[in-house]
């Protein structure tokens, strides 16, 4: 099995590829959550019951094709801070980072697979691709789960479908998400009635890390509610013609802001460059609002030979555990805000900032 | 994120569905102390702030799951379940739950392997489970049963034809008509089975 540090020297790959409509869908995740039969749910066990069911489960997970030479941790030996770099990257729940005891997570080598055990339900196996591809996430979820179903007893109803600790994820235990960026959207003023309309067909809008956060860095998820009642690919189906119809509507956005409020943009990118490339303290929050216009920058040519995975991985390495992990200790969140501006520094160097527009006349 | 109680920084997250909503609570590390929410007890908080009580389960309140002893006061407080066999021991309670939390009430999608091949075999309610006694006075003791892979599990037996008659009676008169359907196919199926033989 391969070590905590091989495994986030390298980015994952969906964190360096683009997919489909990569200029404002990040990523897309589906989750499948799965329990065994005979064993209480994590929540309502004794320590004894989820330490038993991880050691029979974790070697079954271990020796999955995909997972082969993935890594493999008992939360018990993981640091505060490396747990919440795997929150921070998404390949665990802020939820379960928090257990200790009879936890483990199981990675594979490409940081596209994870199964996390004993969370709230005894299995979530959760797969991530980059930009709007909800199919090729679930297809690495289905292929493990329907590995790990030929060694494990799953916990499943005829009519209810597979058992979960809350009633809500019955059925096909599925959620898909697509995590957007809407910053013309959200500049333009026209995030609430798009938000307000994805929330009336069912489906959930949340902020970076999922349920009660905020919409920092203008990042939003959208996922389904409903599990029970509808197939998987229904399910997935109906969230990407959503995802779409808030695609277009961004996309009219950006081109509004390029020929109605062309000032306004170039002001907005402006700024964040002149601040990222200079600043000497950078809040989390500061950060990533500024990086998200440097982003749009970058999708409308204001900002040229810039990758945009570079500033994708940015706003990873700028988060408070990446961060501290680099340094090697903890850090006061003073100290990181400065750790923040100087590592961000340094990975703007090579980008030139917005070209100057000519000087009108009256100025001179 | 703040918290819900003072401003402090949350750390610890509550999600629970009451009346088919679901509500979200945020804590600091400190009021979740002081409000007694622990990894196992403390659920019946965000009902405390929501105000009013859930009267979507409507059992018994002393109703208990016979392989977990999870009751049915338990899961009116906290919105969740205590082992994959509590669904047998409150299906009825949480029906009207269901409706309102999803498109369905009835699984469409993926099935494991052995379900679908095996034949459907309805389940015959409340009895399905191994049940383990809970011990006198502890009622919320889980008897685990021993870890039993699926190599190592036995092939599902075929429920008794009586017993599904009897299944099937009680599903009619309960007017319970999409089971007691399932039921009659498995009765046929496996008495044309036995004749075949």
């Amino acid at each position: 099995m391969m070590r905590f540090s091989t495994l986030i020297k390298n980015p994952a790959d969906w964190m360096k590829g683009s997919g489909p409509h990569s200029e404002i869908v990040m990523t897309s995740r589906v989750r499948l959550a799965r329990n065994l039969r005979g064993f209480p749910f994590p929540g309502f066990s004794q320590e004894h019951q989820r330490i038993e069911l991880l050691k029979a489960a974790r070697p079954v997970v271990e020796e999955l094709p995909e997972m082969r030479d993935g890594y493999s941790v008992d939360y018990t030996e993981l640091s505060k801070i490396r747990k919440q770099v795997l929150v921070e990257r998404h390949l665990v729940s802020r939820e379960h980072a928090a257990r200790t005891t009879g936890c483990a997570v199981v990675i594979d080598r490409r940081q596209s697979i994870s199964v996390m055990i004993n969370e709230e339900d005894h299995f979530r196996l959760q797969g991530i691709r980059p930009g709007l591809n909800l199919r090729g996430a679930y297809e690495l979820v289905d292929r493990i789960d329907t590995e790990m179903d030929a060694a494990l007893p799953y916990a499943f109803d005829g009519k209810l479908g597979y058992l979960t600790a809350c009633p809500t994820n019955l059925g096909t235990g599925m959620r898909a998400s697509v995590m957007l960026h809407l910053p013309g959207l959200v500049l333009l003023d026209q995030i609430n009635p798009v938000i307000k309309a994805v929330g009336k067909i069912g489906l959930a809008v949340r902020g970076l890390y999922g349920e009660g956060t905020e919409a920092l860095g203008n990042l939003f998820q959208i996922s389904n509610q409903h599990t029970l009642g509808e197939a998987e690919p229904e399910i997935i189906t109906q969230i990407e013609k959503v995802i779409e119809g808030v695609i277009r509507s961004e996309q009219t956005a950006r081109a509004k802001l390029l020929e109605d409020h062309h000032t306004m943009l170039s002001d907005q990118v402006g700024r964040a460059y002149a601040i990222l490339r200079y600043a000497h303290v950078l809040t989390s929050k500061e950060a990533l609002n500024l990086l998200s216009m440097l982003r749009l920058g970058a999708d409308l040519d204001l900002i040229t030979n810039c990758d945009r995975s570079l500033l994708d991985l940015l706003l990873l390495e700028i988060q408070p555990a990446h961060l501290q992990l680099g340094a090697e200790r903890e850090l006061s969140p003073e100290e990181r805000d400065v750790a923040r501006a100087e590592i961000t520094r340094s990975r703007l160097q090579g980008i030139q900032g917005p070209p100057d527009l000519p000087v009108s006349p009256s100025v001179n | 994120m703040k918290c819900d109680v003072c401003e402090a920084e949350a750390s610890v997250f509550l999600t629970q569905i009451i009346n088919g909503q679901m509500t979200t609570v945020n804590l600091c590390e400190g009021c979740s102390k002081s409000k007694g929410v622990t990894e196992e007890t403390g659920f019946g908080l965000a009902e405390a702030f929501v105000g009013a009580a859930p009267r979507a389960v409507e059992t018994s309140p002393d109703l208990a799951c016979p392989s977990c002893g999870f009751t049915a006061a338990q899961l009116k407080k906290i919105g969740r379940m205590g082992c994959p066999e509590c669904y047998d021991t409150f299906r009825e309670g949480i029906e009207g739950l269901l409706r309102g939390m999803h498109k369905g009430t009835r699984h469409v999608g993926k099935r494991p392997s052995a379900i679908i091949t095996a034949a459907p075999s309805p389940k015959p309610r409340r009895s399905s489970v191994p049940a383990p006694a809970p011990a006198p006075g502890m009622t919320s003791t889980i008897t685990t049963p021993a870890i039993t892979l699926k190599e190592e599990t036995p092939a599902p037996m075929p429920p008794d034809i009586n017993k599904l008659r009897a299944e099937l009676d009680l599903a009619v008169k309960e007017e319970r008509y999409e089971d007691a359907a399932t039921i009659k196919a498995e009765i046929d199926r496996q008495t044309k089975d036995t004749a075949a033989k």
